[in-house]
């Protein structure tokens, strides 16, 4: 196995199973909440970020490294990133509204809220620390974007069976909700130590 | 002046942007497992709502509505800019500690909460006001959680070690526990308070006035 794949199945391991977005580095815990009570709408939304995110890193690495960098004004990309953010999901919300109506319907709704979405503009400074080359980067947007994809299915499901809990009056709702992803986010504990054990790291 | 009290005083209690309408949660529980570190977020938080606040109230005759969502943006982290700047150079240990939450205060829900339903509308002293309650409220439940869970989780508060009554329950420190811990914080809240807590919904969403969700259904 040489060193490339191997640094992508690591990005692949880390950011879907070990360090999930959501579970263990909370971003993008709104979304996660508010969008997951039923499976189509967490699809959608688990696609719409995974999709922006993979885009986002394409957009903002290149500036970070080809102009913030030589400028030496590196301390601007949270705003610099933020607003090629906005200017990408304004397009592709023009392009779908355009082009593609049906698509629009079904996973359009989802994109104002990504301006916005702390999991996107994190994902895009985390990828310009220093650790990632180029392609690392865009593997690792989009490996962060399906680990949230992978949460969101898995607790809508967990959200679709509580539904039909009975469940103590002061918890139900939102308590009850978190104390469920607790228990999700424990089960993925199960998996730490992976990188280690398989590449040995 | 009893209404200025109001405006100030309803972010702490009885509006908490946390623990009533659910906002802010990730920073929440991200930075939750230290009270230092969930109070130092809170002040800087603050800091950044009450300028942005202030700015975006001043700005509201001038900014036109269908590009106001990019202007708050650039405002809000241009501030936030600001104060990462000032912790790297003051409190460098918070600065590291806060990570990468530092710069996510620009996407924080709060902020543009309260500028999109308050600030936008409201005069320059009530939006100082409002954003200091808000910011207070919300440094007030990160100390809760914070406080909640540094005890439960490493036997220490504010880094002082606390008089060992049990072995630690490091759960609480780790990811899961800033789950356990907000979920029963918030049915507490939903036991004694008179007023329920919001579900997270588009009635309480920041974006509920952009989004085109609404419009659909």
């Amino acid at each position: 196995m040489n060193d490339i794949t191997r640094n992508l199945l690591i990005i692949l391991i880390t950011c879907v199973l070990t360090e999930n977005f959501v579970l263990s580095q909370f971003l993008g815990i709104c979304p996660f909440l508010g969008v997951s009570k039923k499976t189509s709408s967490s699809l959608g939304m688990g696609l719409m970020i995974t999709f922006v995110m993979f885009f986002a890193t394409i957009l903002t690495f290149p500036i970070y490294y080809f102009i913030l960098m030589p400028l030496n004004i590196e301390f601007m990309n949270t705003i610099a990133f933020i607003l090629i953010i906005a200017l990408f999901v304004q397009l592709t919300e023009l392009v779908l509204k355009k082009y593609f109506p049906a698509l629009n319907k079904s996973l359009g709704i989802y994109l104002p809220l990504m301006t916005t979405n702390c999991a996107i503009l994190g994902v895009t400074i985390m990828n310009v620390s220093g650790e990632f080359n180029f392609l690392e980067a865009v593997f690792n947007a989009f490996c962060a974007g399906l680990g949230f994809l992978l949460v969101m299915l898995i607790f809508s499901g967990i959200r679709a069976r509580m539904e039909r809990c009975d469940i103590p009056a002061s918890l139900r709702g939102m308590p009850i909700t978190l104390i469920a992803a607790g228990i999700l986010s424990l089960s993925f504990i199960g998996f730490s130590g992976m990188v280690e054990g398989i590449f040995g790291a | 002046m009893s209404k200025k009290v109001k405006i100030l005083t309803k972010g702490i209690i009885k509006e908490n942007p946390v623990f009533f309408t659910l906002l802010g949660m990730c920073p929440t529980l991200a930075l939750s497992s230290s009270a230092q570190n969930a109070v130092g977020l809170g002040i800087a938080t603050l800091i950044v709502l009450i300028c942005s606040n202030v700015i975006i109230s001043l700005l509201k005759k001038l900014i036109p509505a269908q590009v106001r969502l990019p202007c708050y943006i650039t405002i809000i982290a241009g501030f936030t800019t600001f104060i990462t700047l000032l912790l790297k150079a003051f409190l460098p240990d918070l600065y590291n500690a806060l990570g990468i939450f530092l710069s996510l205060i620009a996407c924080n829900c709060i902020i543009f909460a309260r500028v999109e339903v308050f600030a936008s509308k409201n005069g320059v002293l009530d939006s100082a006001l409002d954003g200091l309650g808000m910011g207070l409220g919300f440094t007030l439940a990160l100390f809760i959680m914070g406080t909640i869970r540094e005890i439960l989780g490493a036997g220490t508060w504010f880094g002082l070690q606390l008089p060992q009554l049990t072995e630690p329950m490091t759960i609480f420190i780790m990811p899961a526990g800033g789950f356990f811990a907000l979920g029963f914080v918030i049915a507490a809240v939903n036991k004694f308070m008179k007023k329920r807590p919001h579900n997270i919904s588009c009635d309480n969403c920041p974006h509920k006035a952009m989004c085109r969700r609404g419009e659909d259904d």
